[in-house]
């Protein structure tokens, strides 16, 4: 009856409609995308950096083994995709990952992709080469393979020396393109050469990077676009009316904060903007072998008096989550239950009860209202350091801490901290995969190179080693959630919150997710496309 | 006349070398390198890796082996290679000369076409409305900082005609190369064109109150030309001294506006690369923009023999 009602007219406005809207999905080759850059990265190596800053204009030129699937907001081992690997296999109880290969790639100078290329790439990670990095910032990612062997042209397997399941999600990260063997370092950090959709044009420091699409792409068809341009803007506030102008297509990923994307949907409503979280923690060290802190029961009472929805409401307008050292659910795949969560120290709803057990452990130190603890909170001289140590300083007073703000060049921040020439300082931390190795094995563990506050405790390092192993990803988490306890606990380096940003692109701009999880995997670009 | 000139460049070259010296002796002062910021960057510690680095970068060596391979380098025409984009030195700078160089030049044009007849009317007009007019001009244009002014111009501009005079790529018209140029310019040259206009306008009530003024006045001579030949040229010693310490302190205020308006020039270049401790591109920058001032200066005096007999003669 409805369609009979419908007529001939409604019913041909409808098709026309559907035809339409199927068309305008239909992707579109050619144009050129235009995403500004929010700075100049350090070089063009992907291996070598340690900021999505760097990720974004060039991820683009690379193919890794495997990838998180594009078009799947939130990473995890079940999105994981074949890319230069055909299919991958575990045997050997676990201890062996071998890949078998894409036939017929070629890298952008011509040169054909084998095996040997994957071994190498591996082997400069672990810096057993003549020709070494300048930088390794994930040399730790690859502690566990012992040796990467090539079967033939097209098969690889990765010798480990215990299971590690992490291990494919961390090759699947933006951060784990693979380096073509006849290319030097030095030639990558300026020129690179990779197998990816997008063919390198030029780095300009302070003006532009250019990619053109590589004609040559072993995924035929792909991808869409002619080429993509980064104009490099340093300025937020030029880069936004570039954006609000049509200059550029794209901002650069999560760099869009609340107040600024309802100001391009005021400016430009037809915008499309995703606010997400970025994975990147914001927390709190403090030197625990430096008197007082040596003390655990201050280290306890700091965690105590923090008030994260203070931060949450001042900083992120509410955009942002309270979490462990994992990100928190449901965007977060290992983050703690809410409930869990609650229980820790300093994750209490009610924080005047949490701030009187703060000031007991403070009297029982010693300090109170007639004896205030005076310290210093280091931070990097940077807005996102800045802001909330200020917040923080204003928090300690509550429990007799008069802190003061000892703001640190960015040139002397890691170097005063590998020094442990501090106190109590604001951090950020980025994790380029939401996976308990990434986390624990980079900030927490013994020895690691950016373990900044020297924590280490041989009973949790176990416990580390023994989730790594655990295959069964429900009893992984329990064991996930009960380290991340303890950590928080161990007041190891309490994060703060978890802060959420936004991107933004204009509507004939396809094809592009914006991940829920991480900041650092999703800048492949070969399925975007204009709708021009 | 020669001796003054040897003299003067003498005085030049002088100079120069003890700016190399305070160049490169305070960038090395400054707390953090190269290594450490390439660690920052990586959140990395390890001593031995830094060690290696330090190395490679020649950055291990004292600080006088470090100049001495500098100037010898220097003088032979080879400025090193950039520690951040590893591409030589020259590659770096070359190509950035030419934007600073129109930006600078076109605004000190336009803040000596605004500055100088505003001042010179401002004068002639004292206390009139006109005269009160422009004072609040220059005085707006001595007070509203620059980057402030940039972003108005920039928010005006797009809303007003949709454009953004901002550089994103290379220019699609001859119109929008000339904006690229012209809106950055007239905001950065405002400054100068205020300051200017100030000493355009006491130094030519100075003169105009001089006895042969009045004279030229008394013998018919039209008002445009007692006030622009007799008058202005008398007044414009101090304008030109002015005029070339603008140029010279221009280099600050390119920085700002070369950041709002996104200009791939020198001086924000400069700017990211003392932040990066890339030493090759900062102390050879630093030396040019030495170079040009002192040259600036130079050329200053010259125009003061020139124009005034007694410098030459004291000379």
């Amino acid at each position: 009856m409805a369609m009979k009602q419908l007529g001939l007219g409604g019913w041909a406005l409808a098709l026309t409609l559907a035809t339409s809207v199927a068309l305008a999905q239909t992707p579109k080759s050619g144009g050129t995308l235009k995403i500004y850059q929010r700075d100049s990265p350090a070089s063009a190596s992907i291996h070598e950096e340690a900021t999505f800053s760097n990720n974004v204009p060039f991820m683009g030129i690379f193919n890794n083994l495997v990838i998180f699937d594009q078009h799947i907001a939130q990473n995890s081992p079940d999105t994981i995709r074949p890319e230069l690997a055909d299919s991958w296999a575990w045997g050997d109880g676990g201890k062996t990952l071998t890949f078998k290969l894409h036939p017929g790639v070629k890298w952008h100078d011509g040169k054909p992709f084998t095996a040997n290329d994957v071994k190498c790439t591996i082997d400069l990670l672990q810096g057993k080469l003549a020709d070494k990095f300048r930088k390794n910032p994930r040399k730790s990612w690859y502690d566990n393979v012992q040796a990467v062997v090539p079967n033939g042209d097209l098969e690889v397997a990765f010798k480990l020396g215990r299971p590690q399941p992490s291990l494919l999600s961390m090759l699947a990260s933006g951060y784990s393109p693979i380096y073509p063997c006849h290319v030097s370092t030095a030639k990558m950090r300026t020129a690179p050469i990779g197998t990816g959709p997008f063919k390198f044009v030029e780095f300009k420091q302070n003006e532009d990077i250019k990619l053109a699409r590589n004609p040559d792409y072993w995924r035929a068809g792909k991808p869409y676009l002619d080429a993509i341009e980064f104009p490099i803007i340093t300025n937020r506030a030029t880069a936004m009316l570039a954006f609000m102008s049509g200059k550029v297509d794209m901002t650069m990923p999560t760099e869009v904060t609340q107040a600024i994307r309802r100001d391009i949907l005021k400016q430009a409503p037809k915008s499309v903007c995703v606010t997400a979280p970025t994975n990147v923690g914001l927390n709190l060290i403090v030197n625990r072998n430096k008197p007082p802190f040596d003390n655990a029961d201050l280290r306890h009472a700091m965690a105590l008096t923090i008030d994260r929805k203070a931060f949450i409401d001042i900083l992120f307008e509410g955009e942002a989550d309270m979490g462990g050292a994992l990100l928190p659910q449901p965007e977060g795949i290992w983050g703690m239950p809410k409930d869990m969560l609650a229980t820790l120290p300093g994750y209490s709803p009610d924080i005047t009860a949490s701030r009187t057990a703060a000031k007991a452990l403070m009297a029982k130190a010693g300090y109170g209202p007639d004896k205030h603890l005076a310290i210093k909170v280091s931070t990097r001289n940077i807005a996102t350091y800045r802001d909330p140590a200020v917040i923080l300083l204003d928090q300690l007073k509550e429990i007799y801490i008069d802190a003061e703000l000892d703001v640190v060049e960015t040139s002397v921040w890691f170097g005063k901290i590998d020094r442990k020439d501090y106190t109590v300082g604001m951090n950020l931390t980025g994790n380029a995969v939401d996976d308990p190795d990434q986390s624990f094995y980079e900030n927490y563990a013994c020895g690691s190179e950016r373990n900044v506050t020297g924590y280490c405790s041989p009973e949790l390092q176990k416990q580390f080693d023994a989730q790594s192993q655990e295959t069964d990803t429900a009893k992984r988490k329990q064991m996930v959630w009960s380290i991340d306890a303890q950590l928080q606990n161990d007041v190891a380096r309490p994060t703060i919150v978890y802060g959420r940003a936004a991107t933004c692109w204009a509507p004939d701009v396809h094809g592009y997710t914006a991940m829920t999880n991480t900041s650092y995997n999703g800048y492949r670009f070969e399925d975007m496309w204009l709708d021009r | 006349m020669s001796g003054y000139l040897l003299r003067r460049v003498g005085l030049m070259l002088l100079t120069l070398f003890g700016i190399s010296i305070i160049i490169f002796v305070l960038l090395r002062l400054v707390p953090g390198n190269m290594v450490d910021i390439l660690f920052d960057s990586a959140g990395m510690v390890d001593p031995a890796e830094k060690t290696r680095i330090a190395a490679e970068l020649g950055l291990d060596k004292s600080i006088p082996e470090q100049y001495l391979v500098w100037m010898s380098g220097l003088l032979h025409g080879d400025l090193g290679f950039s520690y951040v984009s590893e591409k030589p030195t020259i590659e770096e700078i070359l190509p950035r000369i030419p934007v600073t160089g129109r930006l600078a030049l076109s605004a000190i044009g336009f803040a000596v076409l605004l500055g100088v007849p505003f001042g010179v009317i401002s004068a002639v007009r004292q206390n009139s409305g006109v005269d009160y007019g422009l004072r609040v001009l220059s005085l707006a244009g001595l007070s509203i900082p620059s980057f402030w002014l940039g972003l108005m111009v920039l928010m005006a501009f797009s809303a007003l005609t949709g454009k953004l005079p901002v550089y994103t790529e290379a220019p699609a018209s001859m119109l929008d190369a000339v904006l690229l140029v012209a809106v950055p310019a007239m905001t950065v040259g405002f400054r100068s064109s205020a300051l200017i206009m100030r000493l355009t306008r006491s130094a030519m009530l100075e003169v105009l109150r001089q006895d042969y003024v009045r004279t030229a006045r008394a013998k018919g001579a039209g008002a445009g030309r007692v006030n622009f030949h007799h008058a202005l040229r008398n007044a414009l010693l101090p304008v030109i001294t002015v005029i070339g310490l603008e140029t010279a302190f221009l280099i600050g205020g390119l920085i700002v506006t070369e950041t709002v308006f996104n200009i791939p020039g020198l001086a924000r270049f400069l700017v990211e690369s003392i932040r990066n401790r890339d030493y090759p591109i900062v102390q050879n920058l630093v030396m040019l923009t030495a170079f040009i001032v002192v040259s600036i200066n130079f050329a200053v005096d010259l125009l003061y023999a020139a124009l005034d007999p007694r410098i030459r003669l004291g000379a």
